[in-house]
């Protein structure tokens, strides 16, 4: 399994036990905002989780424009 | 404090401002938990003034327009009283905007300097139109050593020996041009001068004067109004601390709150909402016996603190709270959107007065200002001293559009005389704004002019103002729209209440929101009841300030619809 496909396993995984959806219903390419249907705040709340999980540090404005899982787990597993 | 209305231009105010205080720390840049800079008053006249030299020496000339593209931090500020101090214009631009927005942006004033953060350099430097523009003298902050392009240089090195000579300016010149955030069409470069900025310094502080010992905590973007007087001019006029936290997130501010021991700090109605939400679920997890004494102790405050706020008493009766939020709050100034009154009551009864208010960028920061003497929660305030609000062409309730006059109102949109023709209409900024004013002179809005209704009876319905009565709906977000609004020529619509909301999951096609706003509907008189949704999975589109951009809002759904999604049963 390649590094960037774990990542993304591992930020699904946080964000279906986060926000208490079904994980099966999400996808890398999904818009999590929409797929979860949170706001940026709310988006910014799941950062600090997948911080927190993989030991980094995120500015937040790395989440600028950044709606889907794939593009988050890009930048996460830059700075791994 | 200084008196800014005495005073030629924002560089010759800054420059006393900052020399007056000199040991006092001026500015703290947090970071999380950590603390990445403190100056002194005199670190940032130091900084300043050689960056001041550092762009008269490459060419700066009296009126030239810098534009500013950065996160909240301290060489935002230093960047910003260089500018001024060297006889620059500003362009303060919103960090959040992509790079095609900020090339737009920066073609329409024609900057011909630009400061930036490196991270957004890289951002703008790769988008269409870049090549094209103006700019041929760029400072780039926290760049990498390698970074190397004609007209680049790092922010850092970009110092000289000493200050520039003082430049010759008047009240009447510009200071700053502000993109104003309102729709999505061409952009409105409103050209704000140095008096407007002097007398609305000086308009805020007599409402609320800061002291040198008072700390604010800027978490709104710089690039803002309200934080660009609130968090940069004011405190520093009153040689106050300005705290900047480069995070929104809610525990970080919450932390900060805490560390700082911050006396003031300006929100957004969204921000001001997670903090309620923080506050409540910690009332939740009392325990029963625990969460009725505080219900009693609420309401001792509440009839102790009825005529104004009494911040020390507060204080006493609950002290837990105001720990959590530092313990040193003494209010929350709120604007750029709506607030609803339940939330201002909220805080206000724990103590934590919000001092809420009315304005445009077109107009400086604010119009209107909530002075919280008493409090009210159903208005915005009363104008601030120095500027007129006349309610132009009052129906029979006394509604009319809110026309504003004074020296803070804008001397024009940049390049655009027909805009600016009509909406400053003999030296009367017409907002667009619906209001009235009440018998103490307090304004109370009711809505946009354009999304106001018409019924047969002669009725007129402001959708804003039924928005309130749906605050419980279980959505995401929601906004009431006149049905002519969205769908102009759509004439069998016209006259009825469509609301454009965002489902929770588990009620993807909005039925049980349908269900719920049926239900509401009964509550209210005919003419206020919603009639249709549109069931909208995107989220909506808000301002740097986090305010609902409804122009942009109502231009999508009448792209993506013809009509409302289903209509709302009796």
């Amino acid at each position: 399994m390649s590094g960037l496909q774990q990542t993304i396993d591992e930020i699904l995984d946080l964000a279906a036990r986060h926000f208490g959806v079904d994980r099966s219903g999400l996808d890398a390419d999904d818009d999590f905002f929409k797929t979860l249907g949170i706001d940026s705040l709310k988006a910014l709340e799941l950062l600090s989780r997948i911080e927190d999980h993989f030991n980094v540090e995120l500015p937040d404005y790395e989440m600028q424009g950044v709606s889907d899982f794939r593009t988050l787990a890009d930048r996460i597993q830059a700075r791994l | 404090m200084l008196d800014p209305t005495r005073y030629a231009c924002l560089g010759d105010l800054l420059r006393d401002a900052v020399g007056a205080q000199a040991d006092r720390v001026c500015l703290i840049e947090a970071n999380r938990n950590r603390e990445n800079a403190r100056l002194t008053y005199d670190d940032f006249r130091r900084a300043g003034d050689a960056l001041a030299g550092a762009l008269r020496q490459r060419g700066l000339t009296r009126g030239e327009r810098v534009a500013i593209i950065m996160t909240n931090q301290s060489r935002w500020l230093i960047s910003a009283y260089a500018v001024f101090v060297s006889g620059g214009v500003l362009v303060p631009l919103d960090h959040k905007l992509t790079g095609l927005e900020h090339a737009a942006l920066l073609a329409h004033c024609t900057a011909r300097w630009l400061i930036i953060e490196h991270h957004l350099y890289r951002q703008l430097s790769a988008a269409d139109g870049f090549d094209d523009l103006a700019v041929a003298h760029i400072l780039v902050t926290e760049a990498p050593a390698s970074l190397s392009a004609p007209g680049v240089e790092a922010w850092e090195n970009c110092t000289a020996d000493g200050p520039p000579p003082r430049v010759d300016q008047h009240q009447d010149d510009p200071a700053c041009i502000v993109y104003s955030s309102g729709t999505g069409g061409r952009p409105k470069g409103c050209v704000l001068t140095h008096g407007n900025y002097l007398y609305q310094c000086a308009g805020l502080m007599r409402v609320f004067e800061l002291t040198p010992d008072d700390r604010y905590l800027s978490i709104l973007p710089t690039n803002h109004a309200i934080d660009f007087m609130v968090g940069f001019i004011g405190p520093f006029v009153c040689g106050a601390t300005v705290v900047h936290l480069r995070t929104l997130r809610p525990e970080f501010i919450r932390d900060a709150l805490v560390r700082y021991r911050i006396n003031y700090m300006a929100v957004v109605p969204m921000i001001l909402d997670a903090l309620k939400r923080q506050l409540t679920d910690r009332f939740a997890a009392l325990s029963p016996v625990r969460r009725s004494l505080a219900g009693v102790l609420i309401a001792v405050n509440r009839w102790l603190t009825r005529y104004e706020p009494d911040v020390a008493i507060s204080r006493r009766l609950l002290p837990a709270v105001h720990r959590a939020l530092g313990g040193g709050l003494k209010a929350l100034f709120v604007g750029g959107a709506f607030t609803e009154p339940d939330t201002l009551r909220f805080f206000y009864d724990l103590g934590i007065p919000v001092a809420n208010g009315y304005g445009l960028t077109e107009a400086g920061t604010a119009i209107t200002l909530n002075d919280l003497h008493p409090f009210r929660a159903d208005t915005v305030g009363t104008p601030l001293p120095g500027t007129e609000v006349r309610i132009a062409a009052p129906n029979a309730d006394g509604v009319g559009e809110v026309a504003v006059r004074g020296k803070t109102v804008m001397s024009g949109y940049l390049d655009d005389p027909q805009l600016t023709a009509r909406t400053i209409v003999n030296g009367w900024l017409m907002t667009g704004d619906l209001g009235r004013i009440d018998h103490t002179g307090h304004l109370i809005l009711v809505g946009r002019k354009k999304n106001m209704i018409v019924t047969p009876g002669g009725k007129n319905v402001y959708p804003e103002d039924i928005e309130a009565a749906f605050g419980s709906l279980e959505v995401k977000e929601f906004c009431i729209f006149a049905s002519n609004y969205l769908w102009p020529d759509r004439g069998e619509m016209h006259g009825r209440l469509i609301m454009v909301l965002r489902p929770v999951d588990g009620d993807r096609a909005g039925q049980r929101a349908g269900v719920a706003i049926a239900a509401t509907n009964r509550g209210l008189a005919d003419y206020k009841r919603v009639s249709a949704y549109v069931g909208w999975l995107r989220e909506f589109p808000r301002t740097a300030s986090m305010k609902i951009k409804r122009d942009v809002l109502a231009g999508q759904v009448a792209r993506s619809t013809d009509g409302p999604t289903a209509e709302i049963g009796s």
